[in-house]
């Protein structure tokens, strides 16, 4: 696959988001920006104010017969399955019987307006029989409360290792959970056709699932709905499981009024119904040499999945298999427990469980390396993989591309890590109140769904007889540049301009059976697809100019948006008319399988994924010891793309990832009260990162020559994910700088999300303990 | 009691009149009533800023403000100030950084560096940063969008001198 860059927009150079021109002047159209059609209805939904009851009667009368209102529907008035589960059966998109989290939908009113059916959402009587609720980790670990069988991962001989080991630690700790807060909040817009069919516009990363459980809800089949979306704004992992909610009960409406129906959730309504990151507890057991090498270690995950399963399984399974992050657990135990709570459940965002994996091996690198009186980043450096041996992760996929250690000493020499560490200590002695931390996050995060069967696209590409060409594929597209990217990898195969490429609206009757865009994945996987599909066309268009010429197959060439046959030439324009003169086919699907996969749910073993993208990031923080505020004052980041297909767009992903994942570790702090009520339900009170929190000096770089060792898609890498992860530099930074409150002598005792208050706590228990203990003192 | 009321204002300079219900917000009204969608609704409560809409010349929260309260004002959304060129620099600044990914925020970030940059012609990059806090974006990381004005403010000093 070689490029020639002699077009306008072919891979690997920094072509804009094709949407660009519409944003910046208001004209891209959001769902909800679509002209309404006439008698368009508009639906409130009547939601669970207990996190766990019987409902005992439902009496929607008065609701019924209030101003406007054309429809009122619960679970009995669903004509199909109630049971939009995207992995296990039972999931439901009324509540049916029972509530199990506040905020379930239990009733749908559509109305004329959305104030006529507000108001008479007040007017529905629902009698509830309130049961005792769950709503904590610890609680339903120790009542074995689970919405699906535990998973475990086992190598070697973990109890063995950690017994026999010289030295013996074990902690616990924490990561909270996270809005998604896309701007665009979720919105769904049915619209009935003839003989039963139904159009569905939905802000979606999933269209195919959206189709699915718009048919099982209403007892159709898959054929009769469209599901259709042009773009998104923003979705982050939150619009893969979750629309299917709102689709099934907007296209329930419109299927029995017979008009057009939008569900568009508010914003507080869209942050109570919906499931987030997923928080964990953790709790390990490590033991280790002299030197801090890591010989055995037991991680216990209790992860909340809140009150049904959705896609936790996925979710735990990538927890576990990023556990190990960059370092290699020759005896391991990860035990991953999926809390069933009577909380909203959780669902895809953004890293899908590596964050949190990732997370709680670096609390033990860091614990080791406190315990031992050494820096962190030397204990990093005994337990990275290494290239030849030591490179076989828990769940027994060899490591064979393996870039960490050059990358990480590439970025700690480049910025003097040392010299910023030794600058730090002279500034924190200098300081009583103002503590500075630094710290430095390797990443390394599998490419691919970890269920293999996942792993495939679709694509369809037309090319009409003036030489402009339609493309489609089943990836969707919410701001992360995938239709650009695409639209690249058509450019450079047919060697034509990227603006003869019309980028169309992802669709289920073009491209059907889809996978979510998803995992990273999105151009990998559907960039592969429009390249098969567009060299199908390509090959048929080459024998047309072969015959044309009378000249061989192979020395037909497509260049700078001609066909060539030695000195003669034709337009591309002039060779597509030519094709569909001769009678040649010039449509085509392309289909794409990642290959070489495999994964056992049940052992947990297999090479779940096609390769592994790094990078590496050192963020420095200040800390504020009497009030616990802190500020990123500096991140330095150096970030594998393989051979990008687009940089400008992969910076933008880099820097939006870790924005947002310094976001989930620091100011995004999801409050449940004691009722199981969800207390940070909009921006007022749940804190996104705002331009303020952003390192003022944020320096990041793209690996450069480093194309992918795999035949992935002109050689680069997925980049979706893992920036985020590199966002835990800025959490260790915190807790480096709370450590070195008392010498570097204590682990601090800090979760994620760290808080003003609980950085503050924990510098005041740093203070507490250190005084504590006889000095020179140990953890 | 009559809840609705009738207004009359100039949005992107064309007169407009309508009767509306009393309690509805501006953003609603140009979004549903006149159809100009370029102003987004992300929050409903003030905090976001994608609903940013000029007033008489200065930015206001279209969430934030009732439609009657625009009754004689001059109102000016994306699509106007599109129309009229006048953050044309601002606009390809915006695209050719890349501060933009799903773009739902950046029609209320452009109309926020506008006002910046008229009250302030050279502002630092902190000051930039300090400016525009009021609106969130969760897809860029903030980073390209300061870069973007930055550029502008440098360059419209640089046609200014
Ligand atoms: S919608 Fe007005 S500030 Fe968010
Ligand atoms: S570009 Fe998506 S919110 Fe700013």
């Amino acid at each position: 696959m070689s490029v020639e860059t002699d077009i306008v927009g072919a891979v690997h150079t920094k072509v804009r988001h094709d949407s660009a021109r519409g944003h910046v002047t208001g004209q891209a159209q959001y769902i909800d920006d679509m002209p309404l059609l006439p008698g368009t209805l508009e639906v409130v939904l009547v939601t669970s104010p207990h996190p766990h009851a019987a409902i005992v009667s439902i009496d929607v009368a008065a609701a019924r017969a209030a101003d406007g209102v054309r429809d009122v529907i619960s679970a009995n008035g669903i004509p199909g399955d109630n049971n939009i589960g995207p992995v296990f059966d039972g999931e439901p998109a009324l509540a049916e019987g029972v509530v199990d989290y506040v905020g379930a939908p239990v009733v749908a009113i559509a109305a004329d307006s959305y104030d006529q059916a507000r108001a008479a959402a007040a007017l529905v009587k629902i009698d509830y029989e309130v049961r005792p609720a769950v709503l904590d980790i610890e609680q339903a670990l120790e009542q074995e409360l689970y919405t699906y069988p535990p998973q475990f991962m086992t190598i070697g001989d973990p109890d063995a290792a950690i017994t026999k080991a010289q030295h013996r630690i074990d902690g616990e700790v924490r990561c909270g959970g996270q809005d998604h807060f896309y701007l665009e909040s979720h919105i769904a817009m049915a619209v009935p056709g003839e003989f039963g069919d139904l159009q569905v516009y939905c802000s979606t990363q999933h269209p195919s699932e959206v189709q699915h459980g718009v048919a099982h809800v209403l007892g159709v089949p898959t054929n009769e709905v469209t599901v259709e979306v042009r773009r998104m704004g923003g979705a982050f992992g939150g619009k893969e499981s979750q629309p299917s909610i709102f689709a099934a009960i907007a296209a329930l409406l419109a299927d029995r009024t017979g008009q057009p129906v939008k569900l568009r959730l508010r914003r507080d309504d869209d942050m109570v119904i919906t499931g987030k990151r997923h928080d964990f507890l953790f709790r390990y057991d490590v033991g280790f040499d002299p030197d801090g090498r890591i010989e055995g270690v037991d991680i216990l995950m209790g992860m909340r999945s809140g009150n049904v399963a959705d896609l936790s399984p996925g979710v735990l399974a990538r927890a576990l298999c990023h556990a190990d992050n960059c370092y290699y657990l020759p005896n391991a135990r990860l035990r991953g427990y999926p809390c069933k709570t009577n909380t909203v459940s959780n669902t895809a965002f953004r890293g899908f469980g590596g964050p949190q994996g990732m997370l709680v091996i670096e609390t033990v690198i860091e614990h080791i390396a406190r315990t031992l009186g050494r820096a962190v980043d030397e204990i990093r450096a005994v337990n990275y993989y290494s290239t030849d041996d030591r490179n076989v992760t828990p769940y027994q996929q060899r490591v064979t591309d393996n870039i960490i250690l050059p990358i990480v000493d590439r970025l700690r020499s480049e910025i003097d890590f040392d010299g910023l560490s030794s600058a730090i200590d002279e500034f924190n002695g200098a300081n009583q109140t103002l503590k500075k931390g630094i710290a430095l996050m390797p990443v390394k995060f599998g490419i691919s769904f970890n269920t293999p069967k996942l792993n495939q696209a679709g694509a369809l590409v037309h090319v009409y007889t003036d030489g402009s060409v339609h493309l489609n594929h089943g990836g969707t597209e919410m701001g992360q540049g995938l239709f650009t990217k695409v639209a690249q990898v058509v450019a450079s195969v047919f060697q034509i301009d990227l603006d003869n490429i019309k980028i169309s609206s992802t669709r289920t009757d073009k491209v059907p059976n889809t996978s979510a865009t998803a995992a990273s994945a999105g151009s990998d996987l559907n960039g592969m697809a429009a390249f098969n599909a567009t060299n199908t066309i390509k090959a048929r268009m080459v024998e047309v100019a072969a015959n044309h010429f009378s000249a061989s197959v192979d020395s037909i060439e497509f260049r700078q948006n001609r066909v060539y046959a030695g000195n003669e030439s034709l337009s591309f324009t002039e060779l597509a008319q030519l094709t569909w003169d001769e009678r040649v086919s010039l449509s085509a699907t392309g289909f794409y399988s990642t290959p070489g996969l495999s994964w056992d749910a049940k052992s947990m073993i297999g090479n779940p994924f096609y390769y592994y993208t790094y990078g590496a990031a050192v963020s420095e923080v200040v800390i504020d010891t009497l009030t616990g505020e802190s500020r990123v004052l500096r991140t330095d980041i150096l970030q594998d793309c393989g051979n990008s297909l687009n940089p400008a767009i992969d910076l933008g992903q880099i820097e939006g990832a870790f924005v947002q994942g310094q976001g989930w570790l620091t100011s995004e702090e999801l409050v449940w009260d004691d009722a199981g009520r969800l207390l940070t339900h909009g921006p007022s009170t749940y804190k996104i990162p705002g331009s303020r929190d952003v390192p003022p000096i944020f320096n990041v770089h793209i690996l450069e020559d480093a194309p992918n060792r795999e035949a992935t898609i002109f050689h680069s890498k997925a980049v979706g994910e893992p920036p985020l992860m590199l966002a835990l530099s800025v959490w260790l930074a915190i807790r480096d700088a709370v450590s070195r409150v008392t010498g570097h002598r204590h682990l601090p005792n800090l979760d994620a999300p760290a808080t003003p208050e609980a950085i503050l706590m924990a510098v005041d228990d740093i203070k507490r303990r250190d005084s504590q203990t006889p000095s020179p003192a140990k953890v | 009691m009559d809840k609705n009321v009738d207004i009359s204002l100039s949005v992107n300079g064309q007169e407009v009149s309508r009767r509306v219900p009393a309690r509805t917000n501006l953003v609603d009204f140009v979004r549903y009533e006149l159809e100009l969608t370029g102003s987004h609704v992300g929050c409903e409560h003030g905090v976001c800023g994608a609903c940013t809409i000029r007033v008489n010349g200065a930015i206001v929260r279209g969430c934030l403000m009732l439609a009657a309260q625009a009754d004689g004002a001059t109102v000016e959304t994306i699509e106007g100030v599109s129309e009229s060129s006048e953050i044309s620099d601002l606009q390809a600044a915006f695209h050719e950084r890349n501060a933009l990914q799903c773009g739902f925020c950046t029609p209320g970030f452009l109309l926020t560096a506008q006002e910046l940059l008229s009250q302030n012609p050279s502002p630092s990059r902190d000051e930039i940063r300090e400016f525009i806090s009021g609106n969130y974006c969760r897809c860029t990381g903030y980073q390209a969008i300061v870069d973007a004005i930055e550029r502008v403010a440098g360059e419209r000093r640089q046609a200014a001198e």
